[in-house]
């Protein structure tokens, strides 16, 4: 299986995205931002589609959307989750519109269509793979330089801020970072699925520990058996890898619910 | 316009669509249930697509896969609150396992017309039941607005007070996915949160009055719809659904612009008429 080109190139990006998807997606999953995430994960949509119609590069699209899409829903606020919802709803609403636009404008194939949505992983390319490489470490050092004030705001916003840490800087910037990450994971997962590997993973995690450390690398861990699983039965299977996807992470996700919950989670 | 059969079965079966649409959304933003309407309508994804793939009616797999879905986000949530990380990690399953079907339906025509549907393409009959289940589901939902509202703004006042606020909970995720199935045939799967997210979300900006928010948002998604389809009749390469959900976005924008003009010092807003 590992002797084609083509299936390297899929694990080693598959194995970037675990890496940005499990710990982006752990913090999403702690500031209770999943909504956020879908959201930007379907601005990948119209994207890739008003890439293609443009004639650039897909990924441009991708990230470009993504992170603009992080700073619409900043635009929106935090305090009234009320009209935070509407607003994430609106901007996925958008982002499908233009998106469904653009598509038939470009003279809508449809196979595309299926493979922006739901992913596929035997067309990644070398260069893919060095673009998500690059991503993959700036993302981290994002975290690297602000995991800590970050997590500060995120269990404790109030206390947070009296205690100077500038709380709505780094909202903007985690929703424009968690853009970036869920653009690069769409390119594998397909713009639907990327949940499977940003939400999931954290959760189960979250689950299992409240010590962070752990609770990272176990998300990472999850990940990464999550993505090459996948992988690895829909070669064998010659099924959508996002189907596997999503069912192994379900299934991961359904065993640590039953798991005794950890004193983080049930806050 | 109106002499085409195509448009007027897209303005009959588009109008209780769009104010049960309307309406319902009013209570999915009070009740910050976007994401799971959003989860809803994306389900409806994978029923149609395994009706088409076991060689059913599309509608059936419609209805079915939204509301058992419906009942188990109620059955995971807590006192009818709805948990956001169990809805994502099951939808996206629900997702994930209508991409197997649709690969093993080999149909990708069933998922352009189920993700993104096709308000033109509505024969008379699917229009006739379209606007009858629509205009039930309306009823419904104006049998149960008075305590739903009292159960949304105040759960525990409402419990004491003898209102079933578990069970109203349910009954809303209910008629919201039996609304997602029906209008997915209409603007799509993915589509369809723009008509109920949108209009309710410029009425939330534009008033605090309970049932004027409700009566406006109904409106507005009925005018963007009926403009949607206007605007996608003149220019054919605009897909109506895009029309619709495009309206009604550009009504969210304006509303929430005027929402902010009018927004006192204090944070409080000046009454609407």
């Amino acid at each position: 299986m590992l002797a084609y080109p083509f299936m390297q190139h899929a694990f080693a990006a598959g194995a970037i995205v675990a890496v940005l998807a499990s710990v982006t997606g752990w913090f999403m999953v702690l500031r209770r931002e999943t909504f956020a995430g879908h959201t930007l994960s379907v601005l990948s949509f119209p994207g890739a589609s008003g890439a293609a119609l443009a004639g650039l590069p897909l990924a441009s699209g991708y990230f470009v959307f993504c992170a603009l899409g992080g700073l619409a829903i900043a635009a929106g606020g935090r305090r009234n989750p009320q009209r935070q919802s509407a607003a994430i709803g609106v901007v996925g609403a958008a982002g499908f519109a233009l998106g469904f636009l653009f598509l038939s404008l470009y003279g809508g194939v449809l196979e595309s269509l299926e493979s922006l949505l739901f992913g596929s992983f035997l067309g990644i390319t070398g260069g893919q793979v060095w673009t998500l490489a690059a991503i993959a470490f700036a993302v981290l050092a994002y975290f690297a330089a602000v995991g800590r004030p970050l997590l500060f705001g995120s269990v404790d916003e109030l206390v947070a801020r009296t205690r100077g840490v500038p709380v709505r800087a780094l909202h903007v910037s985690f929703l424009v970072v968690l853009g970036l990450a869920v653009g690069a994971t769409a390119q594998i997962t397909g713009v639907l699925l990327v949940f499977a590997l940003l939400v999931a993973p954290a959760a189960a995690a979250q689950r299992l520990t409240p010590r962070v450390p752990l609770a990272l690398a176990l998300s990472l861990a999850i990940a990464l058996a999550v993505t090459w699983g996948g992988l690895t039965l829909a070669y064998y299977t010659n099924r959508p890898v996002g189907f596997f996807v999503a069912t192994l992470a379900f299934a991961v996700y359904l065993a640590c619910r039953c798991w005794p919950k950890s004193s983080f989670a049930t806050r | 316009m109106l002499a085409q059969e195509f448009v007027r079965n897209a303005l009959i079966a588009g109008t209780p669509i769009a104010l049960t649409s309307g309406a319902i959304g009013y209570f999915v933003v009070l009740r910050s249930q976007v994401f799971a309407g959003d989860a809803l309508t994306h389900v409806a994804f994978t029923g149609a697509v395994a009706a088409a793939a076991i060689g059913i009616d599309l509608r059936f797999g419609l209805f079915a896969a939204t509301v058992i879905v419906a009942l188990l986000l109620a059955g995971v949530g807590d006192r009818a609150r709805t948990d956001d990380v169990a809805i994502g990690v099951v939808f996206v399953w629900v997702l994930g396992l209508g991409v197997l079907l649709l690969d093993a339906a080999g149909g990708g025509s069933i998922a352009a017309r189920t993700l993104f549907g096709s308000i033109f393409g509505l024969g008379t009959q699917a229009t006739v039941l379209a606007a009858a289940i629509g205009l039930a589901l309306l009823a419904a939902l104006v049998v149960v607005a008075r305590p739903l509202l009292f159960a949304t703004l105040d759960p525990e006042v409402a419990a004491v007070r003898g209102v079933r606020v578990g069970l109203l909970g349910t009954v809303f995720l209910v008629l919201l996915a039996l609304d997602a199935a029906e209008a997915t045939q209409a603007v799509g799967a993915l589509l369809l949160l723009g008509l109920i997210a949108a209009p309710a979300g410029a009425a939330h900006a534009l008033t605090t009055r309970p049932y004027f928010a409700l009566a406006l948002s109904a409106g507005l998604a009925l005018a963007a719809t009926w403009l949607g389809v206007a605007v996608a009749y003149v220019f054919p390469t605009m897909p109506p659904s895009t029309a619709i959900v495009g309206a009604a976005v550009v009504f969210y924008a304006v509303a929430m612009t005027v929402g902010a003009v009018r927004r006192l010092p204090d944070g409080s807003r000046t009454p609407i008429a």
